[in-house]
């Protein structure tokens, strides 16, 4: 039944619009510049002006939120949402692989992703390659099609994975696949070793591509006829990694494995990476702090397979402690299962670990703002950025908070009072068009009958 | 002396050319549909005309048209003349296509057999493999006028097919087909359709396993094409510094593509199949579009035709009576069938594919079903002859009633999408073609042999 309701959703009348919204009275979280009662004014889609004492422009859309919380959307740095296809699992280099193309803008987990204050997200390609397919950010535009749901603003990234999930393709036993898992379907590299490996023959090899097109340039800049290399499309976005161009996402778990891939990217001078997992991070924290990399994890998720089992949940606060710049993510994939509670997974690292309620809102909104290099226009509540706000009920750390409504780019794109008094609306037209199609089934019934 | 010689010459090519007429003269065909109701699809309905054909060429249509004594005549009392249909994305003709398409259909339901032939592959490690490519496959030179479907295609009115090959991601080039001839290159109207490209991925053996890692490789394989063709050009122009390109029979079937059929169910999937042809820089058809009614308009802007799949989605026969569908799935199935008159509305180029429908003559009933919620008679017809004919540059020959044209018809006994119709004969080449009986035949019967005139018939 709620699927199906949900799924009616889809079919909804696009969120209300207006010129101009002030929301009043509201204990805001600013994130960045503290947390006071006040009002925020929205304009074209940013945020025009908050503070205690604001100015409502007159034909402002006022929305009286007294006894209320605003908190900027919630950025999820890490998510497999809304994609028709994941994981380019047959190579262990699939960066030429792009989950844009696969964007669903049907999906309803963008929409139950919404529901809970969630206004961003990275959607991955999956770790079953040692360097996978390039990401997508996108914003929450429930009812835009793919390219309006993406945000363009954010910095191209790609996908890297370490450990048991790129070395499974490679050894029998992880390939548990009737009749594939034979020895010319195995896949280098079955040992953490050939993931290394893998890794830095690609970035040798991307150096090698960048230098023969440097070399083409040149000679075409002397005048020579020459045919240009073959374009490579699994080389350039490598290209653009080693460029500064495009960030890299690496699923990492072990502390080992994290500590050889900083010196990986030590080696090719590779700069602000985001560790994904990162369970055992609070042992290397000072190491990944001080290349300025990033970590972005669980709150209290783990021991789901062998390389999870030495985790902490004090990992972030630990990881935060030490210097590190620290956002919490779901990893959903399926549905917006954990995504749409993510104000929850912060709450707890002030249970473990007590970070301050700030530091603890810091790691779903200006963190991984700042991961994905869109800190600039999103992450908090300030003068200027894009109008990204959830209305919560309640304290937004509370279990009991509700999501009231969500803005991105100042259109309200939820509203819980709307969903619910939509639903009956939806029923009836379904139990509507259920009973035109029973009808018509039996109309067609006696040309359907087969004979006995 | 000078003028003699030119009366000689003059003398001796009146002779000449009265050998040619005269060894013509010998080999003209005449046949005319006479008293007949013409619907012509590129102009009005004549209520009682005929249809004059010449060595299988139309050569007059009117309300009066001048009967040559020698032609064989078709009294049409009471019957209407159509064009031949078309059926715009087809395996006719291409028998191994046919039983390819089931074994793929049934993958799920039977994992044991399917997986030995999977390890037949080869496994591929990436683009450069070209996987699951067949581009310099051309359905023209596979076509069989030994594949019984033809029989039952032409029982249903279909003179014509658009039939592609099927293997693999990049299935070949497709062509236009006759649905008859003596040979199977007479089948043959144009040789070069467009090239077949199906999202189909490998499943766990090799690149690419996801349609995601299907559409990589289309980019990179296009873009090796790309640099394949300035390699020859360069090495064209300066034979002496520049070194030879190896010939490559993948990429030659690339820049050979007139067209690429892509398929796109719904609208998330058009976008990115509109996508995917802008990189490629070529004209796309999408084929599919069960959810044809929203893609109209955006169809129409980018001027992109459509090949209408014409199964429309019903609840599955044996379906759990308890099972709860989404609302989502009871509009789909509800408005599907609206999808030709919204296309139509909105003036998109629209065809009609019979794939997945248990017989050719399915697709008149599932067009009635359109008919009946409003879309015009007219204009499902135009879809299954000129539009399919237009779509695929062969409407100069192909797709209606009018002088020059190939003499493919239909001959029914009443309006073509009345369940009670039958249809009567057809001509295709301008060889009429009876009805055969529906019931399947001997394996390796090539179906009734066609008449080219009456005494024949006898």
């Amino acid at each position: 039944m709620r699927h199906a309701i949900l799924t009616a959703m889809l079919l909804a009348a696009p969120p209300v619009s207006a010129e101009v919204t002030v929301i009043q009275n509201a204990t805001i979280y600013t994130v960045t510049k503290g947390t006071f009662r006040g009002s925020i004014v929205i304009r074209d889609g940013k945020i025009a002006d908050v503070g205690e004492k604001v100015m409502t422009p007159a034909g402002a859309r006022v929305i009286d939120a007294t006894g209320k919380h605003v908190i900027p959307g919630i950025i999820d740095a890490h998510t497999h949402i809304a994609l028709d296809s994941i994981n380019e699992s047959s190579v262990s280099v699939s960066s030429m692989v792009n989950v844009a193309e696969m964007l669903n803008p049907e999906s309803i987990s963008i929409y139950q992703a919404l529901a809970g204050g969630v206004t961003v997200c990275n959607s991955m390609h999956g770790s079953a390659n040692s360097i996978g397919g390039q990401n997508v950010v996108f914003k929450m535009r429930w009812g835009a099609d793919a390219r309006g749901l993406i945000y363009d603003k954010a910095k191209p990234s790609i996908k890297m994975a370490l450990g048991e999930n790129p070395k499974r393709q490679g050894s029998p036993q992880g390939l548990q696949i009737p009749g594939l898992s034979s020895p010319q379907n195995l896949r280098y590299p079955g040992t953490r070793l050939g993931v290394e490996d893998v890794i830095r023959d690609a970035f040798t090899r991307a150096r090698a591509y960048q230098r023969e097109w440097k070399d083409y340039e040149a000679r075409k800049a002397r005048g020579e006829k020459h045919l240009p290399p073959r374009r490579d499309l699994e080389l350039e976005p490598l290209v653009e990694v080693l460029e500064g161009k495009r960030l890299v996402h690496a699923h990492c778990y072990r502390a080992d494995e994290i500590l050889m891939l900083i010196r990986v990217f030590d080696d090719f001078n590779i700069r602000g990476v985001t560790f994904q997992h990162v369970l055992e991070g609070y042992k290397v924290a000072k190491e990944i702090a001080e290349r300025g990399h990033y970590a972005s994890t669980f709150s209290d998720w783990w021991s789901y397979k062998v390389e999870a089992y030495d985790a902490i949940p004090y990992n972030a606060a630990i990881m935060h402690r030490k210097g590190v710049l620290v956002s919490l993510n779901s990893d959903d994939a399926g549905g917006a299962e954990l995504m749409r509670r993510l104000n929850t997974e912060a709450a707890k690292v002030v249970k473990y670990g007590g970070l301050s309620e700030n530091e603890a809102l810091a790691m779903i909104t200006i963190n991984p703002a700042r991961q994905l290099a869109i800190d600039q226009w999103v992450g908090s509540i300030e003068a200027g950025k894009d109008a990204d706000l959830v209305i919560y009920d309640k304290h937004p750390l509370s279990s009991y908070a509700r999501v009231e409504k969500v803005f991105i780019d100042g259109r309200q794109y939820f509203d819980r009072d709307e969903d619910l008094s939509r639903r009956p609306k939806f029923e009836a037209e379904k139990e509507g068009l259920r009973k035109k199609m029973t009808d018509q089934q039996k109309q067609a019934a006696p040309q359907n009958r087969r004979p006995s | 002396m000078r003028k003699n010689l030119l009366a000689a010459l003059a003398a001796a090519l009146l002779i000449f050319a009265f050998l040619i007429t005269a060894a013509l003269a010998e080999t003209v065909h005449w046949t005319a549909i006479r008293d007949a109701r013409i619907v012509p699809v590129n102009g009005p309905v004549i209520e009682k005309g005929t249809v004059l054909i010449r060595n299988g060429v139309i050569a007059a249509v009117g309300a009066k048209v001048d009967v040559p004594a020698s032609a064989w005549i078709i009294e049409g009392n009471g019957l209407t003349v159509y064009p031949g249909l078309i059926d715009a994305l087809s395996t006719w003709g291409l028998p191994q296509a046919a039983q390819a398409q089931p074994a793929a259909a049934a993958r799920t339901a039977q994992p044991q057999q399917a997986q030995p032939q999977q390890q037949q592959q080869t496994r591929s490690w990436g683009p450069r493999d070209r996987p699951g490519t067949f581009s310099w496959v051309r359905a023209a030179d596979q076509v069989q006028l030994s594949d019984a479907r033809l029989g039952q295609a032409r029982n249903a009115g279909f003179t014509t097919a658009v039939t592609f090959p099927r293997q693999g991601i990049v299935a070949g080039h497709g062509a236009v087909i006759n649905l008859g001839g003596k040979t199977a290159g007479d089948m043959v109207v144009a040789p070069d359709a467009g090239l077949y490209l199906a999202l189909r991925p490998s499943g766990y053996i090799g690149f690419p396993s996801t349609p995601m890692g299907v559409m990589a490789y289309f980019r990179q394989l296009w873009l090796d094409a790309a640099h394949y063709r300035e390699a020859l050009a360069l090495y064209a122009a300066d034979p002496v510094n520049i070194p030879r390109p190896a010939y490559d029979r993948a990429l030659e079937g690339v820049l050979g593509a007139k067209r690429v059929l892509l398929p796109a169910a719904d609208p998330v999937q058009m976008e990115r199949m509109l996508q995917l042809a802008a990189d490629l820089k070529t004209p796309a058809v999408l084929y599919g579009a069960v959810r044809g009614y929203e893609m109209a308009a955006r169809l129409k802007q980018t001027g992109t035709p459509v090949i209408l799949n014409v199964r429309w989605p019903a609840r599955d026969r044996d379906a759990d009576p308890e099972e709860e569908e989404s609302f989502r799935e009871l509009k789909i199935r509800d408005l599907a069938p609206t999808s030709p008159t919204a296309l139509s509305q909105a003036g998109v180029k629209w065809a009609v594919s019979s794939e997945g429908l248990e017989t050719p003559r399915a697709v008149l009933r599932a067009l009635k079903q359109s008919i009946d919620r409003g879309l015009k008679r007219e204009d499902a017809l135009r879809a299954l002859t000129l539009t399919a004919a237009e779509i695929y540059g062969v409407a100069d020959r192909l797709g209606s009633i009018e002088r020059g044209k190939i003499a493919n018809l239909v001959l029914a006994d009443g309006d073509l999408f009345n369940d009670s119709t039958r249809i009567r004969m057809v001509f295709i080449d301008g060889v009429r073609y009876l009805p055969e009986p529906e019931a399947p035949q001997a394996p390796g019967a090539a179906g009734r042999a066609p008449s080219l005139s009456e005494e024949e018939e006898q």
